[in-house]
């Protein structure tokens, strides 16, 4: 076997790079209309006549300056992994500025090819490029091609092989930038090239070159030269010097001039117009998509149209989802006898596995209708058409994306949101998006919002619903200003950005896209949410009641069941305990079947719990018995309501003691102090701390501390109206609840996918941010309702 | 006649020649690498509906910048 060939992709933003990646190594990468996707660098390998060849794909960038990450990631692989062959892949439709960065290639020596892509594209809009005439002048093998369709992958192998076979050492070949510059390059120079023991990964003709251009990168590492710095600086210092005086401009202005200048002479030769530039199509289809008018009105319908796709389109498969964890359940608890095992298994593991799954379909749809966003090119229209708003905040026009996905017409998701800031580049702007996200209304909390507005605003539930989703936006769009102005503050960065032709995006490059983002997503459910499950099941669950409390329910339970099996009446129709345990196990079976296919008509019944009479007595025919055993079914029917609901009350108050002797329900206890200022008592902290779980665990933990024993759902009322029935609830209380859980801590699955976008630190920040905000805003809502006595 | 007006200056579908740019720096260098250079044609597509930012059609593709951007490009335009 030969020796490996490294070679590496490069080029311009949105040139295509990735679709050449995925065309040669047949891999699966992330392909968008939209620039500067690829920010990682991936790798792929090959085997092309008996060579192998490893094919890095590097981001995107149009300079090989070292301001932005891209260019610096870009500049380290090179500088330091030395690719046998460097690819740029230039944009034959827009040969001028892609070829900015192929003169700094040649500045650089890298051992370099073009690739001639979107020859197609080239064509459509009259554009003839002769790439003979531009290998001849630019002085390297220029290969024609249209990537998306494979055309020219095959000569562009050959040509690396036969590139890579030729073993140059770099030889920076740069270009005349007038007599001032190239003077002072050459004394720059030779001074380094006087230098003893000089680093031999750097040309020193282009470490002169951009001293003169002032790159902070290379300034930094001369300056750890003591033997040539003091040499170097005068000469840059004095040339620039010049330069300002008589062009009244930086070198690096003059620089970039004479590398333009250069480009289009050869332009001039190698490319004719058929057709003057005109406007093309996508010329033309924005003058509708960003009209002042069409522009906004259609973006609105796309944005919506997205959520209806999202959450509608989802719909089904997150029920079967649902129903198959169920089914997981339920024969889990079967299989395994009760106990901490079974509570293990269920409520830990499946339950927040499931959770986790849950959210796939959400994901993939909001995926998939992104990707036709991004790879349409219609996303950057976006971006333009809101920077001016979401500027103001310090977001990015492409945040409402991530912001409307979250919740933002309320039902929604955080999980997805996060995901979606993938879209923005400025880092800062990304992670003020991301911390923000999650105070829109997800739907998981929309219920807890529901039932409470249900319980004290229900005579304008709608406009209370809409409110929310106000303050939720205008909180989320002042959260970003405030972090944009502390924690995350920075210079503005420029804006200027390309609005990429439109495209049809390829079914294929759809897929690939929505799958890719989808499966990251899974592979964590695998590792730390399964952990975190775990560890929050435990502390709903541990420590359990100890067994002297454990006994005191149970002994009541004996007691009640004695006392109702030794009624006179009772006895003689259920006279043990076993007939008992029997007659209570068909009698929840009935209740379940009524839950699962509605109550039974009137009329077939002759008594409420006929039919767990007559499958327990099938024999007797119940229904049928003279008037005197009628009656006394009737009054059995009555106590045996009246037997269960003290049992129901008995469990519902163990299970209020047994959630408080929790190490939640101890936290709850514990911040009680804390939250009393905002009005909650240990329940609600309790519910608070699972809705770190998943926000719907809000709503259920709620129930079970506020329970007072469920005797038949139909009866005993909803926890909305007994929180609205509550003496120690009103308005007020609930209001603030309702900011609190839109605010407070995002869900840990959110803040796993904030730490897999960004960091560690952030999600904590996150975290803490939240909570602290929640705090503050429930805080002068309570208090102030509470002085001037609104909602009490 | 030809006159020098700044870029910000410009009404829609107005053609120029940028002159020069009047600031340094990062924004200077992300100008330049875009390809807004001395002597590059530009033409002003539009504005987003808040007027802000401006889209450029320079040769065969579109930019967008901010107008506090804009400002610091000089273009000659017929007068
Ligand atoms: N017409 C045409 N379109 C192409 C060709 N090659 C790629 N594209 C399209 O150009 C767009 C950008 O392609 P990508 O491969 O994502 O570009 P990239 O260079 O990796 O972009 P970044 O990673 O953002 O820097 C996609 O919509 C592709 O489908 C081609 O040869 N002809
Ligand atoms: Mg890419």
């Amino acid at each position: 076997m030969k020796r490996t060939i490294t070679i590496a992709l490069s080029g311009n933003p949105n040139s295509g790079k990735t679709t050449l990646f995925n065309a040669i190594t047949g891999a699966r990468q992330h392909i968008a209309n939209y620039p500067g996707v690829t920010v990682e660098k991936k790798s792929g390998k090959i085997i092309h006549k008996g060579h192998e060849i490893l094919v890095v794909d590097l981001p995107g960038t149009y300079s090989l300056t070292a301001y932005s990450l891209e260019e610096i990631v870009t500049r380290d692989f090179l500088i330091n992994e030395r690719p046998d062959v460097v690819v740029d892949i230039v944009d034959a439709s827009n040969l001028d500025r892609n070829l900015y960065l192929a003169v700094q290639f040649r500045e650089l020596g890298v051992p370099l090819i073009i690739a001639l892509n979107m020859m197609d594209m080239a064509e459509r809009r009259g554009i003839k490029v002769d790439h003979r005439i531009l290998s001849q002048l630019f002085k390297v093998p220029v290969i024609p091609m249209v990537a998306r369709s494979n055309k020219g992958v095959h000569e562009l192998l050959d040509a690396i092989i036969e590139t890579s076979a030729e073993d140059r050492t770099w030889n920076a070949e740069i270009i005349s930038y007038g007599s001032d510059i190239d003077h002072g390059i050459s004394e720059i120079e030779e001074i380094i090239r006087g230098a003893r023991d000089f680093d031999p990964r750097y040309p020193s003709k282009w470490l002169a070159l951009k001293c003169l251009e002032g790159d902070d990168q290379i300034l930094k590492f001369i300056q750890g030269k003591p033997e040539i710095q003091p040499k170097i600086e005068p000469i840059c210092h004095k040339i620039s010097k010049h330069i300002q005086s008589t062009l009244e401009e930086e070198p690096e202005a003059i620089i970039a001039d004479h590398r333009y200048g250069y480009i289009a002479g050869i332009t001039k030769k190698a490319v004719r117009r058929k057709i003057e530039s005109r406007l093309n199509f996508s010329d033309q289809l924005d003058k509708i998509l960003t009209n002042r008018i069409l522009g906004p009105t259609i973006m609105m319908l796309i944005l919506y149209g997205i959520y209806v796709f999202t959450f509608w389109g989802s719909e089904a498969p997150v029920e079967w989802f649902g129903c198959f964890f169920t089914w997981m359940k339920e024969n889990v608890s079967s299989m395994i006898p009760e106990g901490n095992l079974q509570s293990l298994i269920v409520s830990g593991i499946i339950d927040g596995v499931g959770g986790v799954f849950g959210f796939i379909p959400v994901i993939m749809f909001m995926f998939f209708a992104i990707a036709i966003l991004e790879d349409s090119g219609y996303m950057a229209r976006m971006a333009y058409m809101l920077d001016r708003v979401l500027r103001w905040f310090g977001l990015h026009g492409n945040s409402v994306i991530a912001l409307l996905v979250s919740g933002g017409i309320s039902g929604g998701c955080a999980v997805p949101g996060v995901m979606a800031t993938r879209t923005l580049r400025d880092p800062k702007e990304r992670i003020a998006t991301l911390l923000v996200v999650p105070f829109m209304n997800c739907g998981a909390k929309l219920p807890v919002f529901l039932m409470l507005i249900a319980a004290f605003f229900s005579e304008n539930e709608a406009r209370m619903m809409f409110l929310f989703t106000m303050i939720s936006w205008v909180l989320a769009l002042f959260a970003a200003k405030l972090l944009r102005a502390t924690v995350l503050r920075g210079p503005k960065t420029p804006f200027v950005m390309e609005l990429p032709p439109y495209r049809a995006p390829t079914i294929k490059g759809i897929c690939i896209h929505t799958w890719e983002r989808t499966w990251q997503y899974m592979k964590k459910a695998g590792t730390v949410i399964l952990g975190i499950s775990i560890i929050l099941w435990a502390m709903m669950t541990f420590p359990r009641l100890n067994e002297q409390q454990a006994r005191f329910y149970e002994d009541q339970r004996l007691n009640t069941q004695k006392t109702f099996l030794s009624l006179s009446n009772v006895n003689g129709i259920i006279p043990d305990l076993p007939t008992l345990n029997r007659f209570d196990e068909l009698y929840d079976l009935y209740r379940q079947s009524i839950k699962d296919y509605g109550p039974v008509p009137e009329t077939l019944m002759k008594n409420p719990l006929y039919p767990v009479f007559n499958t327990l007595f099938p024999d007797q025919d119940v229904g049928r018995t003279h008037d005197g055993v009628k009656k006394d079914l009737a009054t059995v029917t009555d106590l045996y309501l009246e037997y269960r609901n003290t049992m129901n009350l008995i469990s519902a108050q163990e299970q209020q003691a047994a959630l408080k002797a929790t190490i939640a329900g101890w936290i709850g206890q514990t911040l009680e102090g804390i939250t009393r200022t905002i009005g909650f008592d240990y329940r609600t902290n309790i519910a608070l701390v699972g809705g770190f779980a998943a926000k719907e665990i809000i709503l259920s933990t709620l129930g079970t501390a506020y329970s007072l024993g469920e005797v038949a759902p139909e009866e005993s009322g909803t926890l909305s109206s007994r929180l609205a029935r509550d003496p120690d609830w009103n308005p007020l209380k609930a209001f603030v609840l309702i900011l609190f859980t839109m605010l407070y801590v995002p869900c840990f699955v959110t803040v796993i996918s904030i730490k897999k976008e960004s960091s560690w630190r952030w999600a904590l920040f996150s975290m803490g941010f939240n909570l602290i905000l929640a705090y503050l805003v429930s805080f002068i809502i309570y208090q102030t309702g509470k002085t001037l006595g609104i909602g009490i | 006649m030809k006159k020098v007006i700044r870029m910000r200056e410009m009404s829609d579908n107005q053609k120029g020649i940028i002159m020069k740019i009047t600031t340094n720096g990062e924004m200077s260098r992300r100008m330049r690498e875009m390809g807004l250079v001395h002597g590059t044609s530009i033409l002003i597509m539009g504005r987003a509906p808040l007027k802000d930012p401006v889209a450029v059609k320079i040769n065969d593709y579109t930019l967008t910048l901010r107008n506090n951007e804009a400002d610091h490009i000089m273009v000659e335009v017929d007068a």
